[in-house]
This record gives structure tokens, C-alpha cells and sequence, in this order.
């Protein structure tokens, strides 16, 4: 099962099911294309924005974006410009298409909040006023409100009861459904202690009693800041965004030196510039595509993060993100499946692979653990032993696995069996007077030393007490995480596997899943060592953690991802949470952080390559009455100089609408090396953006000049 | 053998002596740079300047000294040539008057030589020598200097320290230009140019009256003029003049000169950096500027129609017969493509869009390959822009060099592509638009415009060289060219200093394969395209109403 974001478009636009399907198997092998593109948006979208559109028209907002802010005073210009000469349809026109380049521009970052609204509106659905049994000192319980809940205070949940604030449980166990928060609907258990203590407001407690120490404030609970997050109320410009906004306000500037200092060449020249005709100028010069988009592009790749049910912290997180270069992975959960499973019978001499099937199987009937029935599988499929139940075995006695024995098995009439770990079996069978085949150790080795664990099989019978053979359980990669990790490197990216495993079974498992580096037997001083020794070369790190000694090294990472189900202190320390806590998903976060860097520099390179066709447009129709030759310039042979001026406004004004859907998805993005990406970026962006507004312009001049009594 | 191929052969035989300089001269001066053995020589200098060449200075620091340096230079050379009069060796001219001496000494001590005197007609012996050419060393060292400082800001981490100011003038002067400047003066005294201290001679002309001559050191200030890219004449007519250019092989030597610093600047910012690839990246962005720029003069030139012209083998007007096309069209982009300035034809004589090419190859920022310094720091900051703006596409927060391109520093790269346009578009409008100022132009219409455009993308960009036509030498002129000179010069200078202090402060980020490469022919592209787009297209109504529209007419 893949995480299908464009799948959840429409339930998302009808907001019942905010939240992305629950990525319940994680696999490894979801297409670049599903893992990032989503955002599709419908054109109702911006039907809907247009009131917040024309509510952002307030120069205080404008201000904050200096490219915009030149068009609304352009705009304003222009206008009032007009009611001077009003019978100017030129000057109404181009006036018309400058306040409709600031509205689009506004209308692009209210469509881009508007798809954060329908979440916020469920998550503040499940804030409704919850009501805190407070424990007094003495014991007893109060009922206050639960905004009035401080920082430190016990409150009592029990079945039915919605959890007044986040916390942590400090008595008792039971199970949550915290659906509002992550989509899913299968409860969780929450218990005191350990790593799965931590609770979050809004929640419901579906059974059970428990006691929950509250740890954050009313007002700054998860829930009140995943609703500011993805209204993008918290929005701040993150580093880069900054930058590009300081390099697009330079070239406003030079822009409009350019245009202010005009009218008096244009006067020498002998034309007399009007103001319109000079705006007009101005604004398709400066880089209005990307000054309108550049907010929304943020936003979106915000709002990207939180439909694969990450919250992103900060925004500074999401970039960082894209800058990562070493991304530390725990083994389990994120490279292995987590549980060890029987991959190989292994017969020592004299016995059959067939035999050591049989025992194996029926010495795992009883074994519940994912080992266990992952025997019995393996019987199934390799070697067609039908399976059987325990019924069928009239008189067996199950021997269930303990610490103390570490064996399993049955005892059935004169045939017992047993499977567990190498000493145990040998010695269970050296009491009983019995053989150990002299291969049976070397094969143990060998497989322990493949990173496998073996069991060993043993039987005793009329034939006496022997071992039959060993049972290779090993770890198992998950499918596509070997192609995934070739991805990553050809993107630049380190990965490093966390294991507790000692370092034998780590290498092996390192090999095969193809990471680059991995750190055995890993204590979370190790990590944290791990994390600084990678930051010092200047290297960014990203990684995911959840428990509570996680916690130091989830704060040192520059991108800390926290499992929605790990502690509080996990969740304080990184600067992301994932929802479905799913570890491969840091994959996808890096993925995200990338596409929304591209987004923004291919939009740039856009905005700018579009210039050379807009001059070509303009400068011969102010100039060419003058100067006859300019009009060798007139490479499009726009039909008027009015009409020519009007297209390129015209065409400055379509093309952010015509790229709201490319800033809210972000630019395609496969992994690739960063010399295939720009070429493949340059191509498209910036020599589609020289070409393109030629052709564009061509069209709406030839449109325009349809118009009776124009061109 | 046709001009055409004589043209040709001369750019291939220019490119074969670049490229045999390139790498000595390039490892050369990153020695010295490098290096922190003092010469005897230098030592007595750092005494008598009270000096410690050996003290790091912080990007602050260094600026300090390269203004402090500067505005004693403008100073010295106001004073030297108020006081002209009364100096020996003055060939009997009297002082300057103080607006003219403010725009001259504002022009040398930028590296940018913008002459509005006649030199063989009011500088003597002493202001040419002592005061001219000194500044030819060391405005041309300042350049370089603060080029090295930027290079040692990438090339350094974890640090604020940019080197010592004082230590890297000194070493330009005495152990790259001097030397270099003293051979080529002899090469040029060898091949006719003149070098005596005699006064002025009458001579008699060969249509009958008479011209006055004077001698004077031509040779080893041409050497310095060329090497250094400052472009003051010492005559008028400078390299036009067969005193200070005599061959056409002096003229091909003389283009040599010109280029052969700041093509060589890449190799030292390469060595320094610690790839030389990275050099070749911005050497070759450099060469396809220039090389493009080249052949574009030469088919404007020689193929302009019209019967005279054509007759001619090309557009001769303005051109010395002995240079002919090829060689004049040569000359022009490369001292127009860097920031020196002098001319062995008159830039006002070509076509409309020969014209526009030299004025475009100025509005590039005079980075290709620029000035002696100033184009490496120049073409830097624009690969700077370039990365930002590439580095978005490839998915990643920029980096150039290992080091980030954070807000600061785009800040500071955006406020240095800033100032000269501003300049030249503000001081240009005003003086068309006041009252008294066109009337210094020659001639009216979009040719008139030029001459004006020119003058102060000449001066903003401290090229130096003129369109001829305009008067120059009026108050308003003589003024605004010098503030333009100055701010022209210094402060891009201290956005430069910032920067460099900036990178030198951030740790290296190691490459990756998620790293843009910046030294691929990709880069390059990309870069050569930003420059034409991001600074050209600032400039482009101005260029439709002078050149464009006389060269389309």
C-alpha cells in the first residue's frame, strides 16, 4: 500500500477526512511521483478565495511583499490617471489588468491558505470545551474548565472522557483514539511510564482510567498550534525565503530606475512617456510571477507536509530539510520490517531440509510470536507442509517459550521436538543422552555471522534424542529500501543506519539494504556523538526518534522528526511530528524540502527569462514613431503599439494565474543529481521562459486586435 | 591576405599568448598572495608607512585601509595638480582649475583614467610621473587587493580575517605590476614608443604650419596604462597616438597587457580556493563574453553597408589605418570589457551598434574579464546571484564554494549590482534633462544621447574611456563624472569587503552529489546567461534610444 496523496484530494475538498489515509504498512516502493506532486487543486478554489483575495488588497499586507506592493501603487497610478483622461480606453484597460496582476497574486495566497482551512476547521472541532477533573491534593477531584489547566496539574480521564490538554500518563493504562488528530480510527494505547505515555488534548480516552500530568499550557497544546500551522497564521519567512525576497527587491529596484529614469531620455528623444505607459513597463518588468507566487509556494509546502500528516514546527524546518545531507535511520520500522522472520531451513548431514520443515512447523504451532508464525509460514510456502492446527495433534503437550528454558516446542506421545536458542537446544538434547551433529555449530555461526539468528532444531524419538537442523531467522529489508537508498545518494544524501544490533549483524544488514554507514549497539550518546561529528563537517542531519533518550539528539539534528507516538519530550525536541509515526516518511520530508526550494528557483528563472520577451513587446511601441528602426524590434509584429503594450500586461497578469496550480504542487521532482536537475530545470524554466511569453504575447495581440476599434 | 583574416589571426594569436601566460602568472600571484616572506624592498615600504604587514585584518579593518589609502591619493593628486604651476618640470602649464583636478584625481585613484584634459596640453613631467602613473600602480593594486581578500573569504572558514591591506598593495605594486609593467615598457620603447623628459618641440607638418610635440616617460606609463587597465593616455589620442602605440604589433601587445591580469586573476582565485576547475568556470564564462563580444564587433564592423565602406574593407572612420578593423575592433571590446579605458580608435566613429557593444560590454559590470580585481570580484558576485538563483532549482539553500549564499550575503551581492546602473541611469537622465548639460554634446539625437550615456556608464563603472563628441570639461561633468567615478568605485568596494568578511565566517559545506556543480560548462551557460539578462537587461531602454536606435536606422 502506497500513501496515494492525490487520491485524498476529494475528501479533502469536501472536508469530512482531513487527514491522509494511514500509511499502515510502510512500504519502500511508492513512485517518485505519488511521494511528491500532491496538492492538485480545483478551479472552485479560486472562486471561493476571491473574497480573501480582494480582503489581502490592504497596503499594510501588500507592504510585506515589495514586488506586489509597487504593482498596488502602479495600480493606484494608473487609476487615478485614468479619471483624468477618461476617455482613454487604453488606460482603463491597462489599469483593469494591473489591479487584476495584484488580485491574482492575493488570490494565489488565499487559495493557498483557504486548503489549510477545511484542517484547521476539523482540529478546532475536536478543541470544543473540554471539562478537566482536577485532582486535589488530597485526592479529590474538581471540575474546571480545561482552559483554566496549569502547567504541572493532574487531571483524571476515563472511558468517554475527551483529554483536557497534552500530558503525559503518569498512572494507568488505556486505550486512545486520537482520530482527530491523525486520521486513524484504530485506538492507541497509552500507558505510564515508558515511551508511550504521552497524550494529547482532543483526544478521547476509550477505556480505561488514567491519571495525566498536564505539561503544556491551554492555548499552545498540539492542537492549538496545528490549527495555527496550517492556517499559516505562524507563518514566518523562513532564511531562504528572505534571501529571494531581497534579491527580487533589488531587481524591482533596478527596474525602476530603469523606468524612472526614462521620461527624460524619452523627452530628449522627443516622445512624451505617459505615466500609464510607464507603469505598464515597470510592472512587466519586475518579477511579478514570482513575487505573486512566492507566498503561496511557502504555504503549499507547508500544507504538502501536513497532508502526509507531518507538523512541521517551522518553516525553517521544511527548508532545512531540503538541505539535509545525512539522514540517520533507525533499523527497525524504517529499514527492516522490525520483526526477524524464518528465511532458510538449514539440515545438519543426515537429515533433510523436508525434516527440519516438519519439526520446525510443528515446534512453532504454539509460538504466537511474529518468529513463531513466521516458521510456520515459511513451511508453508517453501516446502507445501499444509498447516496444522493443534487440535489435529491428539495428546501433545505445548511447551511455550520462557526466558528460562528459551527453547519452545511439543511433546507428542514418544516424539518431542523442540526449537530455540543454540545452547539451550544442544544441552536439552546432551541430557537426554543424544547427539550433536558436529555441522550443527558451524551452521549456527555461519548464520549469526550473516547477521541471522538461528534456532536450532532438535528432536528425540525411537531414534534418541538428535538435532535435525537450524532455522535461519533474519531481518528483513523492506522491499524497495535498497533503490531508495540509491536515490538518495544520487541526491547527495548519506544514509546511516541506527541499530542496537552488534556490529556483525548490523554490517549485514547494512549490505544488504544498501545504506552507506551504520552505527552498531548505539547508545543515545553514541547518536548525539554521531549527529555532532556529522554537523561539524558541515553536514545537515535529519533523523527520527521517539523515546525520551531521544530527546537530546532529536534537538541537536537540524531536522528532528518525533512519532506522533513517542513522548513528550521527543515531540518538544524535534522540530517536526509525524502523525502516523512512520519512520520512512523522513524520506519524503527531505523530498518536500527540496521541491519547495525548486519551486521557488524555477519560478525566479521563470519571472526573469520573461523579461527579454516583454521588452521586445514594449520597447518598439514606445519607441519606434521616434526611432523608425526600432521596429526591427518588433520581432512578434504585435499589431499596435497600444495593443502590444496591453499584451504584455495582459500576459503578465495570466501567467501567475496560469501558475497558481504549479506554486500549490510544486515543480515535478524525481531524484536525480543536482548537474541533471538543473539541466532539466534550466531547460524548462529558463529557456521555456524566454520562449513561452513570446509565443503567449503573439496570441493576446492577436486576440486584442480583434477588438473593434483597436489595434 | 583580406582585413577579415588579418582580424581573425590576430584574436588567434592573442588567445595563444593569454593562454601561455595564464598559468605561470596565475600560480605566480597566488604566491604572493599567499606567501608570508617580505621582500627587502617591502619591508623599508612597511616602515615608512608604519605598517605591520602581518597582522590579519578583519573586513572592517581592511576597508579602512583601502578608503584611508584612497582618499590620501585623491588628496595628494588634487594638490599636485593645483599646484602644478608651480612645480618644476611642469613643461610651463599652469595649475588645473579645481573642478578639472577633482575629476582627475577622483579618476586615477579609481582605476578608471577619465581624461577631460588634453594631456600633452596641461599635464607636465611631474603630475604625469609622480602623480598619474604612481596612481597607475596602485589604484590598479587596490583592485587586486580587494579581488584577493573576496577569494580568501571563500577560501577561509571559521574566521573574520581577510589578510592585510597594506601587505597586499605592496606586493601587487612591487612584485606583480612593477616588474611586469617595467619589461613591457621596454618591449614598447624597443618596438618606437617614446620615453625621454624633453620639452616641446615644434615641428613642421608635412601640408605646411606647424605642431607642437612634447616628449615625455610615454612608454613606461603606457605599460602601467594597459597592464594595471587604468587607460589615461598620455596624449590625448592615446593609443591611437604612434607614440604610445606604433605597430600593430605594439597594438596587439598593448590588448595583451590589458587582459593578461585579469584573465590570470581566475587561476589565482582558483590555486587560492583550492580548485583550479572553479577558475576555469569563471575563465571560461570570461572568454565566451569576450570572444562573443569580439566577433559581434567585428561582423558589425566589417559588414556595415554603404559604398564608402564597403570600399574600405569595413567601417575605417575614427580607425587607424595601421590597426585596421580587426585590430581596432579588438582594442575596443577589450578595453571596454575591462575597466581600462584606452582607445587606439574613437568609439564614437564606429557603427550604431559597434557602439553599443562597447557601451553593453561596460554595463555587463566590466567583468569579462574586467578590470585587474575588480572583474574577478565583480564576475564573483554575479556568480553569487547565478548560484542563488540555480541553487533553488537543484533543491537546496545555495552554496557557492562550500559556502552558504544566506540572505546576507545575497543582500550584499544585490546592493553591489545595484550601484552602477543607478549611477549611470540617474547621472545620464539628469543631464539630459537639466538645461545647460547637453549642451556639451557634439551631436544631436540618439547619437547625442550616447555620447552622454557613454560618458557616465565610462565613469560609473570606472572604465575611463570616452565616446568623443562631449565636451567634458564643464563644472557639471567635470563633477558628476568624479562622484560617479567615486561611488562607482568604493562602494561596491565595501559591499565586496562584507561579503568577503561574511563567507570567511561560515564554516565550509562539504559537496555532495545534491551540490550544484559550479566549475560544469552548465554553470557556465548559466552564468554567462544571468550577466546578459539580470545586468543587461537594466540597461536596455536607455541602449534602444542611443545605439540601438541609430545602429537599426
Amino acid at each position: 500500500m502506497t500513501t496515494r496523496i492525490e487520491n485524498h484530494e476529494d475528501s479533502m475538498s469536501t472536508a469530512t477526512g482531513t487527514k491522509a489515509p494511514h500509511n499502515g504498512v510502510p512500504t519502500g516502493h511508492a513512485s517518485a511521483e505519488d511521494r511528491v506532486g500532491a496538492g492538485l487543486f480545483h478551479p472552485g478554489q479560486l472562486l471561493r478565495s476571491l473574497p480573501d483575495a480582494f480582503r489581502k488588497l490592504d497596503p499594510r499586507v501588500m507592504v510585506k511583499s515589495p514586488v506586489m506592493f509597487v504593482v498596488l501603487v502602479g495600480s493606484v497610478l494608473t487609476t487615478a490617471f485614468s479619471f483624468k483622461d477618461p476617455g482613454d480606453w487604453f488606460g482603463w484597460a491597462i489599469s483593469a489588468w494591473l489591479w487584476l496582476t495584484v488580485i491574482f497574486a492575493n488570490l494565489a495566497e488565499a487559495v493557498a491558505e483557504g486548503r489549510g482551512k477545511a484542517q484547521a476547521d476539523t482540529l478546532r472541532k475536536a478543541k470544543t470545551d473540554t471539562v478537566a477533573r482536577r485532582l486535589r491534593g488530597d485526592g479529590s477531584e474538581e471540575r474546571i474548565p480545561g482552559t483554566e489547566l496549569r502547567v504541572g496539574d493532574l487531571v483524571v480521564c476515563e472511558a468517554g472522557d475527551v483529554i483536557p490538554g497534552d500530558g503525559d500518563v503518569v498512572e494507568g493504562v488505556a486505550s486512545v483514539d486520537e482520530s482527530a488528530i491523525t486520521g486513524e480510527s484504530a485506538p492507541v494505547i497509552r500507558e505510564s511510564g515508558g515511551d508511550r505515555s504521552a497524550v494529547t488534548g482532543g483526544t478521547k480516552v476509550l477505556s480505561d482510567r488514567i491519571v495525566i500530568r498536564i505539561t503544556t499550557k491551554p492555548g499552545e497544546t498540539f492542537i492549538d498550534r496545528m490549527i495555527s500551522l496550517v492556517e499559516g497564521a505562524a507563518r514566518q519567512k523562513t532564511p531562504n525565503e528572505i534571501a529571494l525576497n531581497i534579491l527580487l527587491a533589488s531587481l524591482t529596484i533596478a527596474f525602476l530606475l530603469a523606468c524612472a529614469t526614462l521620461p527624460p531620455f524619452a523627452d530628449y528623444s522627443g516622445t512624451r512617456l505617459t505615466m500609464v505607459v510607464l507603469v505598464a513597463l515597470l510592472v512587466c518588468l519586475i518579477p511579478t510571477t514570482i513575487g505573486a507566487l512566492l507566498s503561496a509556494i511557502g504555504i503549499a509546502g507547508m500544507d504538502r507536509l501536513v497532508q502526509r500528516n507531518v507538523l512541521a514546527m517551522s518553516g525553517r524546518a521544511v527548508e532545512a530539510a531540503g538541505d539535509v545531507s545525512t539522514l540517520l535511520l533507525d533499523k527497525t520500522g524504517t529499514i527492516t520490517l522490525g520483526n526477524r522472520q524464518a528465511a532458510e531451513f538449514v539440515p545438519v548431514r543426515g537429515t533433510t531440509e523436508a525434516e527440519v520443515a516438519d519439526a520446525a512447523q510443528l515446534s512453532s504451532l504454539a509460538d504466537e510470536t511474529p518468529e513463531g508464525r513466521s516458521i510456520v509460514i515459511l513451511a508453508k510456502e517453501k516446502y507445501r507442509l499444509r498447516e496444522r492446527h493443534q487440535g489435529e495433534l491428539v495428546g501433545a503437550e505445548w511447551i511455550e517459550f520462557t526466558a528460562q528454558t528459551r527453547m519452545s516446542g511439543v511433546d507428542a506421545g514418544e516424539r518431542k521436538i523442540r526449537k530455540g536458542a543454540a545452547g539451550s537446544v544442544i544441552a536439552w538434547v546432551r541430557e537426554r543422552g543424544g547427539t550433536v551433529a558436529e555441522d550443527a555449530d558451524r551452521i549456527a555461526h555461519r548464520i549469526s555471522e550473516a547477521g541471522g539468528t538461528p534456532l536450532l532444531v532438535a528432536v528425540e524419538d525411537a531414534d534418541g534424542a538428535r538435532v535435525l537442523g537450524v532455522i535461519h531467522l533474519k531481518d528483513v529489508v523492506k522491499e524497495g529500501m535498497r533503490e531508495r537508498f540509491d536515490e538518495l545518494r544520487r541526491m547527495g544524501i548519506k544514509t546511516v543506519m541506527i541499530t542496537g544490533d552488534n556490529p556483525l549483524t548490523a554490517k549485514a544488514i547494512a549490505d544488504e539494504a544498501g545504506v552507506d554507514d551504520f552505527l552498531a549497539e548505539a547508545t543515545p550518546e553514541e547518536k548525539m556523538a554521531l549527529i555532532k561529528r556529522e554537523q561539524a563537517g558541515g553536514k545537515l542531519v535529519a533523523m527520527t526518534g521517539d523515546g525520551t533518550n531521544d530527546a537530546p539528539a532529536l534537538a541537536q539534528a537540524d531536522v528532528g522528526v518525533a512519532m506522533n507516538t513517542g513522548t513528550s519530550a521527543a515531540k518538544e525536541a524535534g522540530n517536526m511530528v509525524d502523525l502516523d509515526s512512520n519512520p520512512t516518511k523522513l524520506i519524503e520530508i527531505v523530498e518536500i524540502g527540496k521541491q519547495l526550494l525548486i519551486t521557488r528557483g524555477a519560478l525566479t528563472t521563470f519571472s526573469i527569462a520573461n523579461d527579454v520577451a516583454k521588452y521586445f513587446a514594449i520597447i518598439p511601441a514606445l519607441f519606434a514613431a521616434v526611432y523608425p528602426g526600432l521596429d526591427k524590434l518588433n520581432i512578434m509584429q504585435l499589431s499596435s503599439p497600444d495593443s502590444a503594450i496591453l499584451s504584455a500586461v495582459v500576459f503578465n497578469a495570466l501567467i501567475i494565474i496560469a501558475l497558481v496550480p504549479l506554486a500549490l504542487r510544486g515543480v515535478r521532482y524525481r531524484p536525480m543529481s543536482a548537474d541533471r536537475m538543473l539541466r532539466r530545470n534550466l531547460g524548462i524554466y529558463g529557456f521555456g521562459g524566454l520562449i513561452a511569453p513570446f509565443i503567449a504575447i503573439k496570441i493576446i495581440d492577436m486576440l486584442i486586435s480583434l477588438i473593434p476599434g483597436i489595434g | 591576405m583580406g582585413p577579415v583574416l588579418a582580424g581573425v589571426l590576430q584574436l588567434l594569436a592573442l588567445i595563444g599568448a593569454l593562454a601561455l601566460a595564464y598559468v605561470p602568472l596565475g600560480n605566480y600571484m597566488a604566491k604572493v598572495y599567499s606567501s608570508d616572506k617580505h621582500w627587502r624592498v617591502e619591508k623599508w615600504i612597511y616602515k615608512g608607512i608604519g605598517a605591520n604587514p602581518d597582522t590579519e585584518m578583519r573586513w572592517v579593518s581592511y576597508l579602512r585601509g583601502v578608503l584611508a589609502f584612497s582618499v590620501a591619493g585623491v588628496l595628494f593628486l588634487y594638490l599636485l595638480q593645483r599646484l602644478q604651476g608651480s612645480l618644476p618640470g611642469s613643461l610651463g602649464f599652469s595649475s588645473i582649475e579645481p573642478a578639472q583636478a577633482f575629476d582627475t584625481a577622483a579618476s586615477f585613484v579609481t582605476n578608471t583614467n577619465w581624461q577631460s584634459y588634453y594631456g600633452e596640453q596641461a599635464m607636465g613631467h611631474v603630475v604625469q610621473t609622480a602623480g598619474l602613473a604612481v596612481q597607475n600602480f596602485v589604484s590598479a593594486a587596490v583592485g587586486i587587493a580587494v579581488a584577493v581578500a573576496l577569494v580568501r573569504g571563500f577560501a577561509r572558514s571559521r574566521t573574520g580575517e581577510l589578510g592585510n591591506f597594506w601587505a597586499d598593495l605592496v606586493r601587487g605594486t612591487v612584485r606583480v605590476l612593477v616588474p611586469i609593467a617595467a619589461v613591457a615598457a621596454v618591449v614598447l620603447v624597443a618596438c618606437g614608443a617614446l620615453q625621454n623628459f624633453s620639452g616641446i618641440h615644434e615641428v613642421g607638418q608635412f601640408m605646411g604650419g606647424s605642431q607642437q610635440w612634447n616628449g615625455g616617460a610615454v612608454a613606461s606609463q603606457e605599460a602601467i596604462k594597459e597592464l594595471g587597465t587604468n587607460g589615461g593616455g598620455y596624449f590625448n589620442a592615446n593609443s591611437s597616438h604612434p607614440f604610445e602605440n606604433p605597430t600593430p604589433f605594439t597594438n596587439l601587445f598593448e590588448i595583451f597587457l590589458i587582459l593578461v591580469i585579469p584573465l590570470a586573476m581566475t587561476r589565482a582565485f582558483g590555486v587560492m580556493v583550492g580548485s583550479v576547475k572553479q577558475g576555469y568556470a569563471i575563465l571560461a564564462t570570461m572568454v565566451t563574453i569576450w570572444v562573443g563580444f569580439v566577433a559581434l564587433m567585428m561582423w558589425t564592423e566589417f559588414a556595415h553597408h554603404g559604398p564608402a565602406l564597403q570600399a574600405a574593407g569595413g567601417a575605417l572612420e575614427g580607425k587607424e589605418t595601421r590597426f585596421g578593423v580587426g585590430g581596432s575592433a579588438l582594442f575596443a571590446v577589450s578595453t571596454t570589457l575591462t575597466s581600462t579605458g584606452a582607445v587606439d580608435s574613437f568609439h564614437s566613429s564606429f557603427t550604431g551598434l559597434g557602439g553599443g557593444i562597447t557601451m553593453l560590454g561596460m554595463m555587463l559590470g566590466e567583468i569579462a574579464p574586467g578590470g585587474v580585481g575588480s572583474g574577478l570580484y565583480g564576475m564573483l558576485i554575479m556568480a553569487i546571484i547565478a548560484v542563488f538563483i540555480a541553487g533553488l532549482m537543484v533543491g537546496r539553500t545555495p552554496e557557492y564554494l562550500g559556502k552558504k549564499i544566506g540572505s546576507r550575503e545575497i543582500k550584499l551581492a544585490a546592493c553591489y549590482i545595484l550601484v552602477t546602473p543607478a549611477l549611470v541611469l540617474i547621472f545620464t537622465a539628469a543631464s539630459v534633462a537639466l538645461p545647460t548639460p547637453p549642451n556639451s554634446m557634439l551631436n544631436s539625437g540618439a547619437h547625442g544621447f550616447s555620447e552622454v550615456l557613454y560618458a557616465f556608464t565610462s565613469a560609473s563603472n570606472n572604465n575611463g574611456s570616452a565616446f568623443a563628441g562631449l565636451n567634458a570639461n564643464t563644472d557639471w561633468f567635470n563633477t558628476t563624472t568624479g562622484l560617479a567615478m567615486l561611488l562607482g568605485r568604493f562602494v561596491p568596494m565595501v559591499f565586496v569587503l562584507a561579503l568577503a568578511g561574511s563567507l570567511a565566517e561560515q564554516k565550509p559545506v562539504p559537496a555532495t552529489a545534491g551540490t550544484l556543480r559550479t566549475e560544469k560548462p552548465l554553470f557556465t551557460g548559466l552564468l554567462v546567461g544571468a550577466i546578459l539578462i539580470i545586468t543587461g537587461l537594466t540597461y536596455f531602454p536607455a541602449l534602444a534610444l542611443g545605439p540601438l536606435a541609430e545602429g537599426l536606422a
